[in-house]
């Protein structure tokens, strides 16, 4: 066989295992409506507040309120791409130690987890962001609360840019949640690293304020740390905050921060899988 | 043996079993500190981008959010057997056993755990109440001592009555219901700010259909001693917390009809 064939037949086992893995999931439907009314509800709190905190200033504000509502229900819309929770199946495997059966699959172990992950991440966002969009951009204006509706992107490059970089926020979270399966393997119970990562990622994302409202003293780090890859980017991209100029470094920015994560995953897989001890028998 | 001095054996074997896994504890509690106190992080950035809300100071808004905090983490403690009714209970047939047991089944659900890791959110909500009556330099007469444990009560009746609301709802769709999280999470979310920012249907359901209002922001203005910008009256803001003890019993009244039409799951 040559090479080609090789790497082709490789990427045709990945696919079908993110396939696979996504229609398995896209089956909950009822917890995605729920989900969705939930999410509705959310977005109608957080658009109330700031609101009323836009409705006091005469300052000029590093984001317009019109930008921040659209924020805000792209936000509810993309919720769960964000790494904050986990596979179970995952995580049900290394505990009850049938993991050492992935370990005999001939695929690369990161790459087959990464896969399932990327399903994880974008299946019920998929169920639950449709519907979002309709209300917001459309149904909200027809219910006359214009002031309440998620804007279009400003240009046709703003949208592409945006597409562009929610890809990248996909294999950011992907990296991300694979580090947590990772310290599952540490520490079986899944303590540390996995309750404390969605509080970092809730703040420093700026999925609870937008990070240009922050402080000013503390925009050198939030504009450097890799969860903003998250959010951020894409949401601002989005709004157009972050201009067509702009929008390339911050690309580049999410990349850089891909490699790196994905390259400490592997590295602690590697590592941990040196040690691993299977349970059970 | 009384009811009561079975509930605190219950509660003792709960609290003696979560210490043997006292890391576990630990780190839960903890866990749970840091995602709850991050929300005081962004109320924070907001007021120093924004400088003020209407007329609320942060003091004042950390009260609201203090007591609501505190109010909710000690419902969501009690209240663990009825959350976890749902899955653990209707699902997998295992209420047929407490029905079985001659005791009060609302009892024998409420001893089911004491979860002792709630501790986090409780510990952030005592301190940001803490650093707010600090701040406002508040004097507080044994009246407002009064109202504040009243309102904490009403509170605590209220929250545990929309959990109680969940499990009902589980008789029926055997799975607990996402939505309801809207009423409790999304409850603590909307009176960590003060009522007035919101639209008068969005404040309207929050006083009258769930009587979130009643529990946290009509007594916090009383204790503020401040004229409501919604025009409460201080009689009504001082005795507003009971409609959420009286929403449990109503809540409780609904769980029964619901254990007469149970239909067991098997198994």
């Amino acid at each position: 066989m040559s090479k080609t064939t090789n790497i082709f037949e490789l990427l045709r086992a990945y696919f079908a295992v993110i396939s696979a893995r996504y229609r398995t999931l896209l089956q909950y439907r009822a917890a995605a409506f729920a989900g969705f009314v939930t999410q509705l509800f959310w977005g109608a709190i957080r658009i109330m507040i700031f609101a009323a905190f836009y409705a006091v200033t005469s300052d000029e504000q590093p984001m317009s309120f019109t930008m921040v509502v659209s924020y805000v229900w792209l936000g509810q819309a993309l919720l769960g791409i964000l790494p904050w929770n986990i596979d179970t199946e995952i995580a049900e495997m290394i505990r009850s130690g049938s993991v050492s059966y992935e370990l005999a699959r001939p695929l690369d172990l990161y790459n087959f987890w990464f896969c399932r992950t990327i399903a994880l991440r974008t299946a019920t966002t998929t169920l639950r962001c449709v519907p979002m969009f309709i209300v917001a951009v459309l149904l909200l204006p027809a219910l006359g609360l214009d002031g309440w509706a998620m804007q279009l992107p400003p240009t046709w490059t703003a949208l592409l840019l945006f597409l562009v970089s929610i890809f990248c926020a996909v294999m950011l979270a992907s990296a991300l949640t694979m580090l947590m399966h990772v310290a599952l393997i540490w520490t079986l119970s899944g303590e540390g690293l996995n309750r404390i990562m969605p509080s970092l990622v809730t703040v420093l994302s700026g999925n609870i304020v937008p990070l240009p409202l922050f402080p000013d003293w503390l925009q050198p780090f939030l504009n450097f740390q890799p969860f903003r890859g998250l959010v951020d980017v894409p949401f601002r991209i989005y709004v157009g905050d972050i201009s067509v100029a702009a929008a390339f470094p911050d690309i580049l920015q999410q990349v850089f921060w891909i490699v790196v994560i994905v390259l400490l995953g592997r590295w602690l897989l590697t590592r941990s899988m040196a040690t691993m001890v299977v349970q059970g028998g | 043996m009384n009811s009561w001095t079975m509930y605190w054996r219950f509660v003792l074997i709960s609290i003696r079993a979560q210490m043997q896994y006292r890391t576990s504890f630990l780190l839960s509690a903890f866990a749970q500190l840091a995602a709850t106190g991050i929300e005081i992080a962004g109320i924070w950035a907001l007021f120093a981008r924004f400088g003020s809300l209407d007329n609320w100071s942060l003091a004042e808004v950390c009260l609201f959010y203090g007591v609501v905090n505190v109010t909710f983490s000690l419902a969501d403690a009690l209240s663990t057997g009825f959350d976890v009714f749902g899955p653990r209970f209707v699902r997998t047939g295992n209420f047929d056993r407490l029905l079985l047991r001659p005791r009060n089944t609302v009892l024998q659900l409420l001893g089911h755990e004491l979860a002792l890791r709630r501790v986090g959110r409780l510990i952030q909500g005592v301190v940001v109440f803490t650093w707010a009556c600090m701040e406002l330099q508040l004097e507080w007469s044994p009246g407002d001592i009064g109202l504040l444990l009243f309102a904490v009560g009403g509170g605590i009746g209220l929250f545990f009555g929309l959990i109680v609301c969940q499990a009902t709802l589980s008789f029926w769709t055997v799975e607990s219901l996402e939505i309801m999280n809207t009423m409790t999470y999304g409850g603590v979310q909307t009176a960590q700010y003060p009522m007035d920012i919101y639209q008068p249907w969005f404040r309207k359901f929050f006083t009258y259909i769930i009587p979130l209002a009643c529990v946290s922001y009509f007594p916090i203005v009383n204790i503020l001693h401040i004229s409501d910008p919604l025009g409460s009256p201080a009689w009504l803001q001082s005795i507003s917390p009971a409609a959420g003890i009286i929403f449990l019993f109503f809540s409780l009244a609904l769980f029964q009809f619901g254990v007469r039409h149970y239909t067991s799951t098997g198994n």
